[in-house]
């Protein structure tokens, strides 16, 4: 069967989608869900270590040969992050049964597992496919899958900000294909590595230029930056908790590798940064988005919404690496894709544990929770901290890789970005902190529900992966660098 | 003056998609009515299907069936991606239309001014 890898990290989970929706039991159900997840993890860890050994899986989808038929391209960048996805999504998986049963009503919880899965498939999809258009079908199966998420949170919110997301979302994953097509009219192929050969002997004329437009666009829709972030507060903060952490640690950052990848192994480092606007763009974009959603989160005074605005800041760090473009700064991109999908995770996990036990949504509720909690609160402390990039902290690592990249590049007005963006992040996590750890519990508690053990622990797991590999960067660092040096400087180096 | 005219006519089939892209953005952009919305969506979408449609035209090419009188055959290529294609829009659509439905139940309207009016927590 492990030939067949690259097609099965996606059809497992989709296969354990339709075998939900069948079944439709809730206990079965979960079971069915982890089980699929489980085995996901299995084959992207062959993967990872079949693309290490042997290098680049060319794998033929049905047995039709590129460039003709779909091919699966798989190499270390991508299958690192189809085993971390998997990874993430299963742990979340883990947690997402109690969880689910407080904040879903009882006939929803079936089709969750459904979508959950659907959409990880669709994003394992995105990660593998060398296919320009077989990218955009997994993108909206895995935006569709999304909409349903959010919509169907408790809250009747969620279904207007799965509405407004299904509109821009929709309007980006357009945009993608006029560019696909745009590709497809000067090059005649859908390959990603048939058109990389093809543009090769191109000279940079207008259509060629205006796919590279709508591609970034249309992606950059799906990624949230910064002007275009509209529709992620919103989702994020009415979605169920599960599906909140889910979306926070995978969807953007499928699409920031999809970004990645047209950039650089598509069109071409050469092409892409040969044109100074471009990264006059992208840079001022990713500062702009870690300045402004860095304000923004400053007055949130729902919690949820507060992390939401910092994500997009977040987002901002790791298309400002794509932006640098030398080594350091992707290397501290890709380092950030991980860890800020680790971080994510375990916040949004820990603000699941205090909805499930006290319905808590606002900030002003956190005071005391210290002693409440004592578990719970040490998880967000710790997880937040990572994100002002506290040494120690995974967050500490991405920011080390990206100041080290923008200082080759005599970026000096990037450096100090970073350095006022992290103490605007400073601001917003010390309100939290303090109020946990320094305000004395508000009078007339709601009663309490106990928090099962295992959505502590999968929290707690988190929350030491954030300090893990912050100290210890062999697996994030190391992986990340073997990716950039193979993958995408292949040629440069 | 002729070859400004010759080269309009020989990419009209350029013009008219992005005329309907542009009004179907602009219908997204415009209304406030939800259904109104999904309906520029489609046509948004239905434009993009007329740009992977067209190129595949080769002059004087028949429909793709292999026969001893003809040559010349235009490309099947497009057509099945945009099969494809309209397969998710279709999706898409009904996905947005049963959102509707649900927004229409919980709020009772389905005009955006009247929504956000009501919801002062929803920057």
């Amino acid at each position: 069967m492990n030939e067949h890898a690259p097609a099965l990290v996606v059809m497992l989970p989709i296969i354990g989608a339709v075998l939900i929706m069948l079944i439709r039991h809730n206990n079965l159900n979960w079971g069915i869900a982890l089980l699929s997840g489980i085995s996901t993890i299995y084959y992207s860890i062959i993967l990872y270590l079949n693309a290490r050994s042997v290098g680049t899986i060319s794998y033929a989808m049905g047995g039709w040969e590129p460039p003709v038929g779909i091919e699966y391209r798989i190499d270390e960048f991508n299958s690192l992050l189809i085993a971390l996805i998997a990874t993430v999504s299963f742990l979340i998986l883990v947690y997402a049964k109690s969880s689910l049963n407080i904040e879903l009503k009882k006939n929803k919880i079936s089709t969750f597992y459904s979508m959950y899965l659907l959409c990880l498939g669709g994003l394992i999809g995105i990660l593998s496919t060398g296919d320009a258009f077989n990218a955009f079908v997994f993108l909206e199966i895995s935006s569709l899958a999304t909409y349903v998420i959010i919509s169907m949170g408790n809250d009747r919110r969620g279904l207007l900000a799965a509405y407004q997301y299904l509109i821009i979302g929709t309007i980006g994953a357009t945009l993608y294909v006029i560019g696909v097509g745009l590709i497809f009219i000067i090059t005649g192929s859908l390959n990603l590595y048939d058109i990389s050969v093809k543009l090769g002997d191109i000279e940079l004329y207008r259509p060629l230029l205006a796919s590279l437009a709508f591609i970034t666009v249309g992606i950059a829709l799906k990624i949230a930056l910064f002007p275009l972030h509209a529709w992620l507060p919103n989702a994020y903060a009415f979605a169920p908790s599960v599906g909140t952490a889910f979306l926070a640690s995978t969807a953007t950052k499928v699409a920031i590798y999809l970004l990645i990848k047209y950039l650089y192994l598509v069109y071409g480092f050469d092409l892409v940064y040969s044109n100074q606007i471009f990264i006059f763009v992208v840079l001022s974009l990713s500062i702009i988005a870690m300045f402004g959603a860095s304000m923004i989160a400053i007055f949130q005074s729902n919690l949820k919404k507060l992390f939401a605005y910092s994500s997009v800041a977040q987002i901002g760090y790791i298309t400002l690496g794509i932006g640098i473009a030398n080594y350091n700064g992707l290397i501290g991109s890709t380092v950030h894709i991980i860890n800020h999908s680790i971080i994510k995770a375990a916040i949004f996990l820990a603000i699941g544990c205090l909805v499930f036990s006290s319905k808590i949504v606002n900030i002003d509720q956190l005071a005391g929770l210290g002693k409440r909690m004592p578990m719970v609160a040490v998880c967000i402390t710790v997880s937040s901290l990572s994100l002002i990039g506290v040494p120690g902290t995974v967050g500490f690592i991405s920011k080390w890789y990206l100041v080290l990249g923008s200082l080759e590049q005599g970026l000096w007005v990037v450096v100090f970005a970073l350095a006022v963006s992290s103490i605007l992040a400073l601001i917003y996590v010390g309100r939290i902190i303090e109020l946990i750890w320094f305000h004395a519990p508000v009078g007339g508690m709601v009663s309490q529900n106990k928090i099962p053990f295992e959505m502590i622990a999968v929290t707690v797991v988190m929350t030491i992966a954030t300090i893990y590999f912050g100290i210890d960067t062999r697996l994030t660092g190391d992986l990340a660098k073997i990716a950039v040096e193979n993958v995408l400087l292949g040629e440069q180096l | 003056m002729s070859s400004t005219i010759y080269n309009f006519i020989s990419s009209y089939n350029y013009y008219v998609i992005i005329f309907l892209m542009i009004s179907g953005l602009f219908i997204v952009v415009s209304r406030g009515n939800m259904v109104k919305k999904l309906v520029g969506l489609a046509l948004f979408q239905t434009s993009v299907y007329i740009l992977y449609i067209s190129p595949g035209k080769i002059l004087n090419g028949t429909a793709p069936i292999l026969d001893d009188g003809y040559s010349i055959y235009s490309s099947p290529f497009p057509h099945v991606l945009i099969l494809t294609a309209i397969v998710v829009g279709i999706a898409t659509l009904a996905l947005g239309l049963s959102l509707v439905i649900r927004v229409n139940e919980e709020f009772g309207t389905i005009e955006e001014d009247e929504l956000f009016d009501n919801e002062p927590n929803n920057e």
